[in-house]
């Protein structure tokens, strides 16, 4: 049993509605896994089941082997929620000292996790004055005492810019090479592509796909979408030949299944007097988002 | 443990410090303790007691409305406001007991409102007795009045924190809040008041309506500091004072009962919020 955190068909209602419904998922050690899924589809509830603030119905959830909640687990487990606001009238490192305090953590290493964050120079500043940008590295910064053994991020970086929110990612990278296993949560795949090892998709409580992005794109079997522009007058030809949608006089739209592309564009190069230029556009993140957010998880299976 | 209370504290007493509470509960009950004793020394000399003893028993009163209005208010968002803004979900999620949470925010808040009380009190009562002749009876019973008062504040801080941990919504703490001050410290008093003239002499009046007064912190405040000095000048609810059919230590007894009760429900209560 190496995993950190390890969940076994969890259930969790609230007031007879399910709000986690069955979910299994798994992290190692310095793996970075996001979960995805809409405003309301469990991820916020997930975690704090794996805090132990809430009791599952059925399931089990283990952090680092302890039920969550106990004192092992709350000294593996490190957490940065969805929004945090910090006492406006104390300083960066005040914070940090608390929480260090907290954990019996040495003080020490408080000046070395605002340096990885960034925020040395704004340490002795109150929280108030602080951008969002700073609030959120702060949190992060909390997030990392004591080199946690499982790192819970709560949509870290909602509302960050691109530039603060590559950064953001840099840290969780570099924690996650110290060997912290991380969860954390997010709305999209564009902002996790390249960030996370593995993705899990949520879906109104339910697991919908659970894998490398490689992994759900090829699970998801999207069609790509073969952008035609015919040449005057030939448009009427070529739909005839090879069906497809017409979006005006001279363009075609024809969905292709991922193995059929290079035939497809064989065949239509038969027909090269005809055409003025063919574009290619495969599935997109958002398009594989979408479908394992919409479907159930039995509709997927392949 | 201890450094994870100590923790807590330290971070909860920077807090009232910057908040300027400190400063704030200083200044004020210092401008009434100054207030009263001149107002105690224009009429002292036609009594029999010195200023100091009867600057305390004015006092007493006073500190019934003042101290634990200062205290609701020091500790009524302590915990309500750290649920709204999600800081206590980290707190929480850390190796911390949710009682040592409780217990150092407590114990922060209480020294806070202590330190107001002693600067302020310790001042004008040193003032006062430089100024004028004072007898020992004078200075026992101004250190009651601090001693007691600190208790007072101790309580309500309890009360504050209670209803913040049982609410977990700082709107509606601060209604609870203001709603446990009227109900304590001013409608208490007038429905006993009601009452016993309604129920006249007998045993209401001589067996319940005296454990009632102590029953509510407050009262026992006032009623303590009251029956341990004799000569004080005394009228309405606080005449009971020189016909206590128990000694006056039952209700120091009372103001321990609060104190060990509020913290108890306020902590067991603290470990069931979901932040």
């Amino acid at each position: 049993m190496t995993e950190t955190l390890a969940i076994k068909a969890l259930c969790l209602s609230f007031g007879g509605q399910k709000v986690l419904d069955d979910v299994s998922l798994s992290v190692q050690p310095g793996e970075r896994l996001a979960l995805l899924g809409h405003n309301g589809a469990g991820k916020s509830t997930l975690f704090k089941t794996v805090l132990g603030f809430l009791r599952p119905c059925s399931g089990t959830v283990a952090v680092a082997g302890h039920a969550p909640g106990s004192d092992p687990a709350r000294e593996a487990v490190n957490y940065l929620p969805e929004v945090v606001s910090f006492q406006r009238n104390l300083s960066g490192r005040e914070v940090l000292s608390y929480f260090s305090g907290l954990r019996g953590t040495p003080k020490a290493e408080v000046s070395d996790l605002l340096a990885r964050v960034g925020l040395l120079e704004a340490a002795d500043r109150a929280v108030g004055a602080y951008s969002k940008g700073m609030r959120q590295r702060l949190g992060l910064a909390q997030a990392l005492i004591g080199t946690p053994r499982l790192l819970l991020l709560d949509e870290p970086t909602s509302g960050l810019d691109p530039v603060s929110r590559h950064e953001f990612y840099e840290v969780i990278a570099d924690a996650a090479a110290r060997g912290s296993a991380v969860l954390l949560s997010s709305h999209g795949l564009e902002e996790v592509q390249d960030k996370t090892d593995r993705i899990a998709i949520l879906a109104r409580g339910r697991l919908t796909a659970e894998g490398t992005l490689a992994e759900l794109a090829h699970r998801a079997g999207l069609p790509t979408t073969i952008r035609i522009s015919a040449r005057p007058g030939a448009a009427d030809a070529l739909h005839g030949e090879f069906g497809g949608r017409r979006i005006n006089g001279c363009r075609l739209d024809l969905d292709c299944a991922q193995g059929a592309k290079v035939d497809l564009l064989a065949r239509l190069g038969r027909h090269h007097d005809k055409l003025r230029d063919i574009d290619i556009a495969p599935p997109g993140l958002t398009d594989i988002y979408r479908h394992f957010s919409r479907t159930g998880p039995t509709e997927n299976q392949t | 443990m201890s450094t994870r209370i100590g923790t807590v504290f330290g971070q909860e007493l920077r807090q009232a410090r910057r908040n300027l509470w400190v400063i704030l509960a200083t200044a004020v009950l210092g401008l009434f303790a100054l207030a009263l004793a001149l107002f105690g020394a224009g009429q002292g000399s036609g009594l029999k007691v010195d200023v100091l003893t009867l600057t305390a028993v004015s006092l007493a009163t006073l500190s019934v409305y003042l101290i634990p209005l200062i205290a609701l208010l020091m500790s009524y968002d302590s915990i309500s406001g750290e649920v709204e803004r999600g800081s206590l979900a980290l707190t929480f999620a850390t190796p911390v007991r949710r009682w040592e949470v409780f217990v150092g925010k407590f114990l922060a808040q209480t020294v806070a409102v202590c330190v107001a009380i002693l600067i302020a009190f310790g001042t004008v009562g040193c003032v006062i007795a430089l100024l004028s002749e004072t007898g020992q009876d004078g200075i026992f019973a101004w250190l009651r009045l601090m001693l007691t008062a600190g208790g007072l504040g101790a309580i309500f801080v309890g009360i504050g924190l209670m209803v913040s941990a049982l609410t977990c919504r700082t709107a509606r703490a601060a209604a609870a809040a203001v709603g446990v001050w009227l109900l304590l410290v001013v409608l208490y008093d007038v429905a006993l008041l009601g009452a016993i003239m309604a129920a006249g002499e007998g045993i209401f009046a001589t067996h319940v309506f005296p454990w009632l007064v102590i029953a509510n912190p407050a009262d026992a405040f006032r009623l303590y500091n009251l029956a341990m000095i004799d000569a004080a000048p005394v009228a309405g609810i606080d005449g009971l004072a020189q016909t206590l059919p128990f000694p006056p230590v039952a209700a120091l007894a009372a103001l321990g009962i609060w104190l060990v009760a509020t913290i108890a429900i306020g902590s067991a209560r603290t470990r069931r919020i979901v932040p």
